[in-house]
């Protein structure tokens, strides 16, 4: 089992309550998915900069140390944001370039994400104390993706909690499980393509970034999943510009879409939907198999 | 309203609501049993026995009504997965869309859904009935053993795949039949079965728009020749 969870706001002045509308729906989930959860948050794009989303995995974590270290390295001014173990890096140098160096610098560091417009965060524990831990219910921006975690086929870290991503500012969340993760990574790692863990769901997100830089936009690339990917998935992806959810043929995992004027609201079920505003007179329907289901951001 | 009980899902645990419609209604000679904002909570109203009525506004989550008995269950809004899944008697009826699995296994008793259902609707059905307003998914009516599906609108793949000796009333376009899943000529008492499911129903369409979708029954002798195509 798993919960997904997508929020995507359609009117400017809802932005600074994102995260408060979005917290109840991830708590909503807590017990398809008790062990780790995570949300990736896209708000406005920073320009001339990147952003990093970064977890430092293993020891206390010395943001202080990290910033020295990257200011020798690397030309310009790097701003950490930073809670605890998760820090969001916005630094004008190349993110490809700092993520090479943070491989070297900081083994114990994962790059949770990359882009301009992408924060995410993710980690073990319920969805209410990882809320709590990260101040979620504070965020603000214009869309979210989401997942509470119930691991089925790999170890329970904060590495392996969803969303996962790949390149920039590309997140994908999954309730289901894939039965050839191997043979698509097969595929990939001769391309270049690095994996981080041995999740399955890390290899539909690579496969999906993989179509897109290959001239894909990303329902073209879901189209192409159908035949490369075997298994059981809702698949909720997020990009800076859009939200979209497919389910596969059987549709054997849960999905609701509410959406109204102001939102438009995803979850594996509708009693994470239930608490927002005007959902009575929402539009609610379940995704068709095999379906794609887009909204601009 | 004498006779009437009144619950919050918001304010009062299902647990607690359950428990009532199980045991405490008969007792208390309540009859009627409202249950409000279900907010998608699951297992509402689930393994009743009693002759009770039971309106449950707001969409209902997994298994609404599921073994229902005798109970008289309606849903206005949508239903979960497993609406009515194994229910023995009485009747359910949902205003909205249901999801999956919709009547699972349903043993007796008559399920409505006035919108669609979703795929699987009707799976290893076992003698219930079952009358859908709008579309069902596909894989609709698996394995259905016994009873009786009433599908106003349209059908997706792989409609009574393996059926037995249910029968299925379809009025709109089939994508693709299952294995070993035929159309049949409708008779008169195929038209009197549907006439008398969309009365119960309360829905009107002509039983003469209905086609019958029933068991070639080449799969109840197994032929080891047929390399599993039937």
């Amino acid at each position: 089992m798993c919960g997904i969870v997508g929020l995507l706001l359609k009117k400017p002045q809802l932005r600074e309550k994102l995260g408060e509308l979005m917290t109840p729906m991830l708590v909503g989930m807590t017990s398809r998915g008790p062990d780790s959860a995570g949300v990736a948050i896209f708000g406005d794009a920073v320009t001339d900069s990147h952003k990093l989303s970064l977890f430092w995995g293993e020891g206390v974590a010395d943001w202080k140390r990290l910033a020295a270290e990257l200011g020798a390295a690397f030309a310009g001014k790097h701003r950490f944001a930073e809670i605890g173990q998760h820090a969001v890096l916005t630094t004008p140098a190349n993110p490809e370039e700092v993520k090479t160096w943070l491989a070297g610098a900081a083994p114990e560091i994962y790059v949770l994400s990359m882009g301009r417009s992408i924060d995410l965060y993710k980690d073990i524990g319920t969805p209410a104390q990882i809320v709590e831990r990260y101040a979620l219910n504070k965020v603000t921006g214009t869309h979210v993706v989401a997942h509470t975690r119930m691991a089925t086929e790999s170890a329970v870290t904060p590495a392996h909690a969803h969303p996962f991503t790949a390149g920039q500012d590309f997140c994908l969340v999954h309730n289901g499980s894939l039965s050839n993760p191997h043979l698509v990574r097969k595929k990939l790692e001769p391309l270049g393509i690095r994996f981080v863990t041995d999740n399955d769901t890390e290899a539909a997100c690579r496969f999906f970034e993989w179509r897109m830089r290959e001239g894909d936009d990303l329902t073209t690339a879901v189209h192409r999943g159908f035949s490369e990917l075997d298994g059981f998935f809702t698949f909720l992806m997020g990009t800076d510009k859009e939200l979209l959810i497919v389910r596969d043929a059987f549709a054997c995992k849960p999905a609701v879409v509410a959406e109204t004027d102001d939102y438009v609201a995803i979850a594996s079920e509708f009693r994470s939907l239930a608490h927002l505003p005007g959902v009575r007179h929402a539009t609610v329907f379940e995704p068709k198999p095999e379906e794609v289901y887009s909204w601009k951001a | 309203m004498e006779g009437v009980k009144e619950f919050d899902l918001s304010t009062t645990s299902l647990r607690e609501v359950n428990r009532y419609l199980h045991r405490d209604a008969a007792g208390a000679g309540v009859k009627r049993v409202k249950i409000l904002n279900a907010d998608g909570a699951h297992s509402i109203a689930a393994g009743l026995t009693a002759p009770l009525e039971v309106e449950i506004d707001g969409h209902a989550g997994y298994y609404a009504g599921g073994m229902n008995m005798h109970a008289h269950i309606t849903v206005h809004g949508n239903a979960g997965p497993g609406v009515g899944e194994n229910m023995m008697s009485g009747t359910i009826r949902v205003e909205g869309f249901a999801s999956t699995a919709a009547g699972a296994s349903a043993h007796g008793g008559l399920l409505v859904i006035l919108g669609d259902a979703a795929l699987r609707c009707g799976i290893s059905l076992k003698g219930g009935d079952i009358v859908v307003g709008g579309d069902v998914g596909s894989f609709s009516a698996f394995m259905a053993q016994a009873g009786r599906i009433v599908i106003c609108g349209d059908a997706g793949d792989a409609l009574g795949d393996s059926l037995y000796e249910a029968v299925i009333y379809v009025r709109g376009k089939v994508r693709s039949l299952g294995a070993d899943a035929r159309f049949e000529p409708m008779t008169g008492a195929d038209h009197a079965a549907v006439r008398e499911l969309l009365d119960r129903a309360g829905l009107s369409h002509d039983p003469k728009s209905f086609q019958r979708v029933a068991s070639a029954k080449n799969l109840y002798h197994w032929n080891s020749d047929a390399n599993q195509e039937y």
